[in-house]
Parts: C-alpha cells; structure tokens; sequence
C-alpha cells in the first residue's frame, strides 16, 4: 500500500499533475493556489519537465495551449481574476478541441475581492466561461485526497474527450493540509492522439484551429462539441450519496462546503432528523439524473453554497415536479464559512 | 532547358486570398524558401495569428496551429518546450504582434526563447478593413484616423525590431522590405538567418518585414508599392539591429 502522506490540498493537485504524467507547467503566481507552481518549478526540472513562470494568466494557457498541440500532458493553475484571463484561451483550445487541465482555487469576487474561500466562480465554470457556446469539465475536490484523484482524473477525461478540464476547489480545500495515499494512475485505454501536430515528417498536414469559415463547416462544429457533451452528461458524472436513502430533506452541496453540511448531517441525525447529501463531484457534467431520482421520493431539497445562489440554479432544473428547492448562501467574504450548527439550524427551518 | 526558377516545396500549389498587390504572397514565398534551404519543413510546426495571416495553414504545406490574436508567441513557446526539436515559428501581423501581442513577444523574446518570428507590418489593420496599427505613421489615414494619425493623441509608430533587439534574449533583429528586387534580395539573406539562428540554438530571432496594403491604404498596387519606399522606409529603417549568432 502507498505511504500515506500529510500534504496541503494545493501540493495534491500538483503530485496528481505528475503522477498523471504532466510535465508542462505554465503559470503565474496568485494567492491562494501559488503552491502549486512553486511545487512544480521544484519538482518538474528533476524530472525533465518544463516550467515558465509565464508574463501572463493569458501566455500561460496559450503556452498550454501549444503545448498540448503536440500531444504531451500539459496544465496550468491560477486562481478567479486570473481563471478570466485565461477565458480567452480556454475557448481557443475548446473551438479547437486542444486538452489541458486547469486549476482553480478560487478567490472571493467579483474582481479583486479577497482571498477567502468562495463558490461564487460556479457559473463561470460550468456555463462556458468564455466566448463562443461551449462546455468544458469541471470537477469539485472536497478534500486533498480528491484533489490528487481528480487532477489524474481531469487529465484522462481532457485527453479522452479532447477538452479542457478544470479543477474547481477553494482556499479551504487548497490551502488545508490532511492525509493523502498517493494512489498510482489507473491505466486506462485513451484514444490515441491522431490529431496533433509533429512536422510533416511523420505524415499529412495536421492543422489544430478553431476558424471555420467554410459553407455549413461551424454548424457541423457546433453540432459535433454538442453531441461530446452529451456524451460526457451520459458516461461521466460523478457525485456523491450521503444518508440519502430514508432522507426527507437533502442537502445539495458540492467541495468544501459539502464538509461542513456533512458535519450537520451527522449531528442532525443524532437527533432524529432524517437529512443526507448529494455532493456532485462532477459540476459539468452535473449529476442532474440522480437528483432527479432522489426528489421522485424526497421532495425537500436544501442547496447550500458559498456565494449567492448558482449551482442551485441546475439543482432546480434537475428536480422532479413538486419538489421544494431551498437555498442558503454565504456570499465570499471573511468570515463567511457556515458553522455546521448553522446549517443545522437551517435545515430544521425548511425540513 | 535547366529549370532555374521554382516554386518552394514547403508552399502548397495553391492560389492565395491575398489582394492584388499585397506583399503576403512574397513574404510567404521567403519563409518557404528558407525553410527549403535549411530542410526544416518535414519538422516545422508554425503558429498562425489573427488576421491576413490566419490562413497559413492553407498555403504552406507544413503542421500548423492558430493561435488566439495577439498570443502566437506564447503558443510557440508552449510548443517549443514540448518538442524542442521542431523547427517552431509564428507569423504575425502588425495589429497582432505590437498591440494586442506585445506582453507575449516582449517576453519571449527576453526569455531567449528558441523560436523565429516573423512580424508583418503593413501600417494597418488589414483583415477588419483598415483601422488604425500601432504601426500607422504620423499623419495616415485610416478608417479609425480619418484626419490621420494624431501624434499627440495616438502617439508615434511602435518600432518593433528596435526595441527588441534592446533585449538579452534576442539573438537576431532585423527589419526588411520586399519593395524592390534589391530588397527582396536582401530580406531573403536576413529570412535565412534568422530560421539558422533558431536551428543553432542562438536565442530568439526576429525578422520584420515591410508590407504594402494596397486594398486598405486606398492606393493601386505600384503605389502602394512606391509608398513603402517614399514613406515607411524612412521611418521605419531596414537594416540589422542585432545580431548576436556569430555567423
């Protein structure tokens, strides 16, 4: 069995990076995820990487965005104001079907806002982010075991699905530090990269771009990334099931937050109330199918999250006829982290 | 018969978009010629930017990606480090490189990044019709400078060739012109180096070439033509500002 280590959730994401084979880094430094390339411009030299501590959020995803052109595993990291920057970049390499994996522990907004830990990039995440009509896969770490996990795990689905993927966490679960078994990478079959560019040499002209002026040829673009996001809301999602089963109130909740309504439902539970979660791991993909089953029976849905409202929005559009969907946010800020007695108390006003 | 004059290999067979009178064609041909003479082609990957240009892929015959405007050269990097073996170059034009581009040039090429860019520069926006560049003179008209360009206000063209050969990192800096058969003459030499300073590994290289945009300036392709001569060329002055290969 691996060793177990004690590691902060942020180093987890950059020890995932490698183990998945990642040795491309481009970044630039922000508070609160700045350990992740100071990780890597330690590590990735020993083993033949490449790190640029780039000009830019902006040169940072497009310098991923060369990179993994050519067919090796490559990611950056950052945190909101510079996930904006690099929206540009994310919808080139969408548009034009270039994988990478993207970190981002989140800061509170909008613009500067401060460093707590915040939800409030959920829609930016999820809907697209950038220009154009797109998706892109977004996985939800609630601890630092999940945040190595899913950074192997993002790697095979952008490389399987040739996407971006993005790692959606907070301060919380990037800067906290808990036990971690580094589990090696599951081998799986991936597709081989039959698209990338490596010179003529080794055959036919290859083109990776997102332009497509020809008659009908962006339509049938269109069409095509649509039908990879059914594929993925199909064969994708992942969430997680907590005291759901005789639930008459469930929580929706997803990363660090979902941590603390665990720790309510548990007390709750000591006391006789019948309440469970429903963490999605997958945000897009989102687990709308499960909640859809679970409100067949249960029909009081409690979304709790740390901004003002977002996930719920697709929490509401999975919910059967009749199901009541309640909410309560902390906006980002200092201090905004719900105690679990306050979900507690919170819970026993809508079950 | 001894055949003396060809197409190069590295371009496709193949009649460009380009306007009459539009000096890309050229210039496309002495990329393709330097890269036949240094045999890079079968490793070339080329980085395709946002405007005129977009549509590289279409003419030479080599592995290309296009890059969002303005960001060719940090793609190029991202490129370079993962396949240091490809011969890796971006092909920008004026809008895209000394505006929008400048962060990614600027840094690249103080990096020392192995890596050739060529930079266009025709005065203009020539794909969205003909705005105002960093690169308009004094005095030019332009859809967005209908009284010309302000000094004052919009300040003076960028010299980009100059100021990067004010870096560490830059191995090579030139600007050419295909003007006259003089000129190309000479911008074919400087083409040459600038892809052997990347194939020896010498830093960075860049090469700005002087373009006429007849369709934009308002003028007949041999005016446009004329026009470089009588009024970029004393501005924006050919010649070498560094060269550190030692070859």
């Amino acid at each position: 069995m691996a060793k177990r280590l004690f590691v902060k959730g942020n180093e987890a994401v950059a020890m995932g990076a490698l183990e998945a084979g990642c040795r491309y880094y481009f970044g630039y430094p922000i508070t609160p995820q700045s350990d992740i390339p100071e990780y890597l411009s330690r590590e990735l030299p020993k083993l033949g990487g490449e790190f640029i501590q780039a000009e830019s959020e902006i040169a940072s995803i497009n310098m991923v965005l060369g990179a993994s052109a050519t067919g090796v595993r490559a990611m950056t990291s950052s945190a909101s104001p510079g996930i904006s920057l690099k929206q540009e970049g994310i919808s080139y390499m969408a548009g034009s079907e270039v994988p990478g994996v993207i970190a981002n522990i989140c800061r509170s907004g909008p613009g500067l806002g401060g460093i707590d830990a915040s939800q409030a990039d959920y829609f930016q995440a999820v809907k697209g982010g950038g220009h154009g009509g797109y998706h892109i896969v977004v996985l939800a770490p609630a601890s630092v075991q999940e945040m190595y996990d899913l950074t192997m795990h993002a790697f095979d689905l952008a490389d399987m699905y040739r996407t971006p993927a993005m790692i959606l966490a907070d301060a919380v679960i990037g800067q906290m530090k808990e036990a971690l078994i580094p589990n090696p990478r599951p081998t799986l079959n991936l597709p081989e990269k039959n698209w990338v560019v490596r010179g003529r040499k080794h055959g036919e002209q290859r083109v990776v771009k997102s332009l497509h002026l020809g008659d009908g040829e962006l339509e049938a673009h269109n069409w095509h990334l649509h039908g990879k996001y059914d594929e993925l809301r199909k064969k994708e999602v992942m969430y997680e099931e907590f005291m759901t089963e005789d639930a008459e109130l469930i929580i929706t909740a997803f990363g660090s937050v979902a941590r603390i309504a665990k720790t309510a439902i548990m007390m709750g539970r000591e006391e006789g109330l019948k309440i469970g979660l429903l963490r999605p791991i997958t945000l897009f993909p989102f687990p709308s199918e499960i909640i859809k089953k679970l409100t067949e029976r249960c029909k009081k849905i409690l979304d709790i999250e740390l901004n003002t409202g977002q996930m719920v929005e697709d929490v509401r559009l999975s919910v059967t006829c009749g199901t009541e969907v309640s909410f309560y946010g902390r906006p980002p800020g200092a201090g905004s982290l719900p105690p679990p007695e306050e979900v507690l108390k919170v819970v026993k006003k809508y079950i | 018969m001894q055949q003396v004059f060809k197409r190069p290999t590295s371009l496709k067979d193949v009649a460009t978009h380009f306007c009459p009178g539009c000096h890309h064609g050229t210039i496309h041909r002495l990329v393709a010629e330097a890269m036949d003479e240094h045999q890079v082609q079968p490793t070339t990957i080329g980085v395709a930017s946002v405007g005129c240009s977009v549509f590289l892929y279409s003419y030479f015959d080599i592995d290309v990606i296009e890059a969002p405007h303005g960001r060719a050269s940090a793609v190029a990097v991202g490129v370079k480090r993962a396949k240091p073996d490809a011969f890796v170059f971006t092909y920008q034009g004026d809008g895209d490189l000394a505006a929008i581009g400048t962060s990614e040039v600027i840094h690249a090429a103080n990096r020392g990044e192995d890596i050739t860019v060529i930079f266009v520069n025709n005065t203009t926006y020539g794909m969205t019709g003909g705005q105002m560049a960093p690169t308009t003179l004094v005095g030019q008209k332009t859809s967005t400078s209908p009284y010309g360009r302000n000094k004052s206000k919009d300040g003076s063209p960028i010299k980009m060739a100059e100021l990067l050969a004010q870096l560490e990192g830059v191995a090579f800096s030139a600007r050419v012109s295909v003007n006259s058969s003089k000129n190309i003459i000479d911008a074919t030499k400087q083409m040459k180096k600038a892809f052997r300073c990347q194939i020896e590994k010498k830093g960075f290289s860049f090469i700005e070439v002087l373009s006429a945009c007849p369709t934009n300036w308002g003028m007949s392709p041999i005016a446009a033509n004329n026009w470089v001569a009588s009024d970029m060329i004393p501005y924006f002055n050919l010649g070498i500002f560094k060269d550190s290969t030692g070859f």
